[in-house]
């Protein structure tokens, strides 16, 4: 019975507050007569606190980002333990949310493990090795070249070999896969390579042997560290790196919570709802972690704002509010002239409906009380 | 006062680039010679200054419009150019256009067109705006040999600043221009211009426009000599270079002479129109002093568009220094006399206060409360002089409006930068009080991030009844107690009004009389309630008559014990900074809720006089004795302290020795420091628990902590006992020489006060290297600041920028200035942050009242 009477307030009172409501009288008996009572309750308090037509909700959204970033700090690092693995937060990297870089400057992943895998330890540090990215040189002890045999010795560290979980196939592939045309064979625990010959394999043969060396011989491109934590009572793997694409792909990967921090990334891995997220999500770290309190809204507008194209926009002059429709508000943020010679070439028209260009020519800007407008019949049109 | 009405609305701007003809026809006056005054001092016809470009002189007529000074905004002049010069501006558009385009026949080079669909281009749409497409021009293969022609076209390079060369040979801007003369409109279109707006060969320039004067005034100086504007200079340059170059060509000069007096010509346009070009040197006054000229004066912060065209000046406007008064309510401003005589507020005469404004006349500029002037309804003003005083009082009549002295009561808006938020500016009534700075009550500070310490603030007068209306209705200081950031109420009781409120809620008692007096001081007279009184009042009784007679309320104050209001009465419980502070001030937000914004503000004002009343009739102070601990609470924290060094030596033996246990992806090192920061840490919060336990409730420094009004157990541990370890970067101090930091420790050391640990409370008083430690992080957090503030600055600019157009629409979307929807309902569910509680709808409250009832 109650719950057709939620039924009835669907459409009227949003869902996130109904189900407030249904949350908070869960473990109380309350009849249909005062449920109706607390829910028509509800909505009155729900008309009262709407926002008006006209309300300039950006700038307020603005100002909410604005004043506190104030109080921000500037260099705030978290560690999560080796210096590389550090996290770039507070006002530097709320800028670089908000500019929409093409990559954090402190990329990281969390990768969750399917429920299967994530409660063994020694299970989870496999993984761990299995997506750090390995070079060639990390599983060697010596590079040398052999100037009479014409090729590059590599002298392999049998130990982390195992450790990483490769082996001489794997090793001979890659290098192959890197080096169109050598000649990649075994002698004890030495690999040599031997380049095709030519003329110029002298000179080949150095080249290969500081190339060589940063081979990536397993695991994620892009992963340089991996951290495995516990994480209430699952265990998860940290890195320093992104590559979503890829780990995804891993199977004993949960692809459900597996995160990247970089949003570009996400946006074009899982699409721009996800990158919508993934740059409230990202904000909220910044804000929470600063100890501040922004309401969700502001944080959810500005997200959609800079989503709304299906790319993700900046905010600057290379992204929203360069690509704003008025010569004269794009002109009034960066770079007049350019934006005024530009104008010219294709006799743009400026139709003045936003609000700096109003404040240029003294007029009423078309926000709050500038909005209404009367409206005529005008008796002779044709 | 018809002027005042807009009467006409700019519906739109269009940009384009200005024809040869054009230019012509607007312009008033062909200049021809580079003199700008004769002998007499008179400008010259024909010359830079010539009075049909507008007047600067006041007396002075414009010949062209016949207005006066400040009538005539001035009007262009023309120059025709003896040989024609490349805009610099538009030298990258021209370059690519020139390379597009065939050496003969100017068709573009390319005859894999592609079509321009009817979705670009429709003929019958009215309204549509041709708008060529960005870019066309790079998608298409250019050929070598053009294929309409079949003429061979060679290579074209752009030599920077302003040449353009076809091979080895330089094109002459006559050249280009002969070239860009025969290129069809439709070609041009797929070059990405449009011919109605902008022809290439109007981007070289054969017609110079000359701005009016009074874009470039001249001042004189006090020696009555005139120094022109820096546009003049360079236009002198100009026109006298055009006509050396007419007399060279004219008397037959050699093309060499020909050439240089051309590329000059080019120079000085060039300058002209960019003086901060970097190929190009800058055009320089005698001092050395580079030019300001057309580019400079647009541009950046200082520029015409963000200095004067984005950011406005107004009148009606103080500013002085501002201080303290709890008197006055939260809503009101003192304004000192002086400034009220000076502002003023126009004020229209009819037949009901006709008698009242003619007092104001009567009274003048000079006596309080007076008026500076009367503006006849022919929007003529008159000043109020002794002279004119009677000739103004017989003629005033319903229909005059006086602007009178501002007075108790009017609406004001007043203002403190950096205006972050819209609490930054806020309208106040006025209250005239002697003195010379603004008073606010100190409740107000943090909206406006204002303290005492000298700052000034802003004050502005709304001069008719909308924008009265508006500031009142909208910007009431009641209306925006609860920010809209979070949904918290951002003004509330601070510093003693808390510790008033506390003590009086706490233990307090008063007389029947003593509390009577108390509450009438506070400007509460409820009879029916101090007829309850008995000989002995508690504190709690005194201050549950502030509040409404049907006020129910249940909070929980710091200290997590409830605070139950029923009926206005407060039942149990003590009021502390978590029911009447900033933020979090519950009982405030009730008492918004239940009521109005009005009574809320009412009571929070009476809240706070309350407060401090009770602190001034009883006494209160701090005193360096309030740090003191007793011997036994002493050394306990010196052995604590002991301990903990001893750990911290424990942990670095067991460092060097190698029997330290790394954790997990940490070096030892780390492990060590996260180890020795853990012990300092735990120390200092063991120091801090020690302090508590003798606190006594009779220590002002302590009540002040513990009703939340100011510091905290921490501060004062650091007083008393020790202040604790300074930390850079999250780190303990590693800065300074190798392996030590600071010469007086030996290297290698590890040890707590060798790396920031100090050991002493500033009572006791720093050793000289802890307070060096201190000085460090002290600096450290001074540079954070200073180069954080710009960078947030730069950030807020920029959100402002790109959000500023967003609006609610009336059907409850979010849209930008092109009515692109971004939300569909705000926030997902429509409510105002600044109507919410905390974000939220306070739900459980409501299934609280009805299920109670």
């Amino acid at each position: 019975m109650s719950k057709t009477l939620f039924l009835e307030y669907k459409g009227i009172i949003p869902d996130k507050i109904l189900d407030d409501v249904r949350e908070a009288i869960n473990d109380k008996r309350i009849d249909n007569v005062k449920l109706k009572q607390i829910l028509d309750d509800v909505k009155n308090a729900y008309e009262r606190a709407k926002i008006s037509p006209g309300e300039a909700i950006g700038t307020i959204t603005a100002e909410s980002f604005g004043e506190p970033g104030t109080q921000m700090t500037l260099d705030y690092f978290h560690f999560a333990g080796v210096a590389e693995m550090n996290v770039t937060l507070g006002l530097p990297r709320l800028i670089e949310l908000f500019d929409a870089r093409q990559s954090p400057t402190t990329p990281r992943m969390e990768i969750y493990i399917k429920n299967k895998f994530n409660k063994d330890p020694k299970k989870i540090r496999q993984i761990a090795a299995k997506i750090k990215e390995t070079k060639l040189r990390e599983i060697s002890l010596e590079f040398s070249i052999n100037l009479a045999k014409i090729s590059v010795e590599i002298k392999l560290d049998t130990k982390k070999i195992k450790d990483v979980g490769t082996n001489f196939d794997i090793i001979s592939k890659a290098i192959m896969q890197d080096f169109k045309g050598v000649q990649v064979l075994k002698e004890a625990d030495t690999v040599v390579i031997k380049p095709k010959p030519t003329e110029s394999s002298l000179r080949e043969v150095f080249r290969i042997k500081e190339k060589v060396k940063d081979t990536i011989i397993s695991g994620v491109k892009g992963i340089t560290h991996v951290l495995p934590i516990k994480k209430e009572n699952e265990f998860i793997i940290i890195c320093a790196g992104t590559n979503l694409a890829d780990v995804l792909k891993i199977e004993e990967v949960d692809d459900t919570r597996t995160v990247s921090n970089d949003i570009m990334e996400i946006q074009k891995v899982l699409g721009i709802e996800s990158g919508r997220q993934a740059i409230i999500n990202e904000s909220l770290k910044v804000i929470e972690g600063q100890g501040l309190d922004i309401d969700i809204r502001h944080i959810m507008l500005l997200a959609d704002v800079m989503t709304a194209t299906g790319r993700i926009r900046g905010v600057s002059r290379g992204g929203i509010s360069g690509e704003k429709e008025s010569v004269l508000a794009r002109a009034s943020f960066e770079t007049p002239i350019k934006h005024l010679i530009n104008a010219s070439l294709v006799g743009e028209r400026d139709e003045l409906n936003s609000v700096i260009e109003n404040v240029i020519l003294n007029q009423p800007v078309p926000l709050g009380t500038g909005l209404p407008q009367l409206v005529v019949k005008s008796e002779k049109k044709k | 006062m018809a002027e005042e009405y807009i009467s006409k609305r700019v519906s739109a701007i269009t940009f384009g680039v200005l024809s040869p003809k054009n230019i012509k026809k607007m312009a008033a006056v062909k200049i021809v010679t580079p003199e700008l005054y004769d002998k007499e001092g008179y400008p010259v016809d024909g010359g830079l200054m010539d009075v049909r470009l507008g007047v600067i002189d006041p007396g002075l007529r414009c010949k062209t419009c016949g207005g006066k000074l400040k009538e005539c905004i001035g009007h262009f002049g023309y120059i025709e150019l003896a040989r024609p010069v490349i805009h610099i501006k538009y030298i990258n558009i021209l370059y690519k256009i020139l390379k597009s385009i065939c050496r003969e026949c100017s068709r573009v080079l390319s005859t894999d067109v592609p079509k321009i669909s009817g979705e670009d281009i429709e003929e019958d749409d009215e309204e549509y705006v041709a708008k060529p497409k960005k870019g066309v021009i790079s998608s298409l293969k250019l050929a070598k040999v053009c294929p309409h022609c079949s003429a061979k076209q060679f290579d074209i390079s752009l030599e920077k600043p302003s040449t353009l060369m076809e091979g080895d040979r330089r094109l002459s801007p006559i050249e280009i221009r002969s070239r860009f003369e025969k290129l069809p409109d439709d070609d041009l279109r797929l070059i990405g211009l449009d011919a109605s707006y902008a022809r290439p060969e109007w981007m070289i320039i054969t017609i110079l426009p000359i701005p009016p004067v009074t874009i470039r005034p001249s001042i004189t100086l006090e020696t009555g000599e005139r120094s022109e504007d820096d546009l003049t200079h360079k236009l002198g340059d100009i026109v006298r270079i055009n006509q050396r170059l007419f007399e060279n060509i004219n008397a037959g000069a050699p093309q060499i002479i020909i050439e240089d007096l051309w590329d000059l010509l080019q120079y000085h346009i060039t300058t002209f129109f960019d003086n901060s070009l970097s190929q190009v040197p800058p055009a320089r006054h005698r001092s050395g002093q580079p030019l300001k000229t057309l580019t400079e004066r647009i541009k950046s912060k200082e520029g015409r568009i963000r200095h004067n065209l984005a950011g406005k000046r107004v009148n009606f406007a103080a500013r002085t220094v501002i201080s303290p008064d709890p008197m006055i309510k939260f809503n009101e401003v003192g304004v000192p006399l002086i400034i009220a005589m000076e502002l003023t507020v126009p004020e229209r005469v009819t037949e009901w206060n006709i008698n009242r404004m003619k007092e104001y006349i009567k009274k003048g500029p000079t006596n309080y409360p007076g008026s500076n002037y009367v503006i006849r309804p022919d929007g003529k003003k008159k000043k109020i002089t002794d002279e004119t005083k009677e000739q103004l009082l017989e003629e005033l009549q319903p229909g005059y409006k006086i602007e009178r002295h501002l007075m108790d009561g009017d609406i004001a808006i007043f203002n403190r930068q950096p205006s972050l938020h819209r609490m930054s500016i806020m309208c106040h009534r006025v209250k005239i009080l002697p003195g010379r700075s603004f008073r606010l009550n100190p409740g107000t500070c943090t909206p406006y991030n204002a303290d005492f310490d000298g700052d000034e603030m802003n004050l502005h007068i709304p001069q008719n009844e909308e924008a009265r209306a508006e500031a009142e209705i909208l910007m009431l200081v009641q209306n925006h107690i609860i920010t809209p950031k979070n949904g918290v109420n951002i003004m509330g009781c601070i510093d003693d009004s808390i510790v008033g409120n506390y003590l009086l809620t706490k233990k307090l008692e008063f007389s029947r009389e003593d509390a009577i007096s108390l509450l009438l001081y506070v400007g509460v007279d409820k009879p029916n309630r101090f007829k309850h009184f008995k000989e002995i009042v508690s504190g709690r009784e005194i201050f549950g008559a502030i509040l409404p007679d049907d006020f129910d309320f249940i909070g929980i104050a710091r200290d997590e014990t409830p605070v139950i209001v029923k009926n206005g009465i407060l039942i149990s419980g003590h009021i502390d900074k978590a029911t009447i502070g900033e933020e979090n001030g519950s009982l405030i937000r009730s008492l918004y809720a239940n009521y109005n914004e009005n009574i809320g503000i009412d009571i929070l004002y009476k809240m706070f006089k309350l407060g401090i009343e009770v602190l001034l009739r009883k006494g209160f102070t701090t005193a360096i004795s309030d740090t003191d601990l007793p011997d036994k609470t002493r050394n306990r924290i010196e052995s604590l302290k002991l301990e903990a060094e001893e750990e911290v030596q424990k942990l670095t033996s067991d460092f060097r020795s190698g029997k330290l246990e790394a954790t997990p992806g940490f070096s030892e090192k780390d492990t060590l420091e996260a180890e020795i920061v853990r012990v300092l840490n735990k120390v200092r919060n063991a120091i801090g628990n020690e302090v508590l336990g003798i606190s006594d409730e009779r220590n002002p420094t302590i009540i002040m902590s513990s009703s939340g009004a100011k510091g905290n157990i921490l501060n004062l541990a650091q007083m008393a006992a020790c202040v604790g370890q300074q930390a850079l970067r999250g780190r303990r101090i590693q800065k300074g020489y190798n392996d030590r930091t600071l010469s007086m420790f030996t290297a290698g050391d590890l040890s707590p006060k060798a790396h920031g640990f100090i050991r002493n409370g500033f009572k006791s008083g720093l050793n000289p290297y802890e307070f060096f430690f201190g000085a460090m992080t002290g600096r450290d957090s001074l540079m954070d600041v200073a180069l954080r503030t710009p960078k947030s600055g730069y950030l807020y600019r920029r959100l402002s920028n790109a959000l500023q157009d967003l609006r609610v629409e009336y059907d409850n979307t979010v849209r930008d200035a092109n009515k692109t929807i971004v939300q569909f309902i705000y926030g997902e569910d429509g409510v105002d942050v600044s109507k919410s509680e905390h974000g939220k709808i306070n739900v459980a409250k409501i299934i609280k009242e009805v299920t109670s009832k």
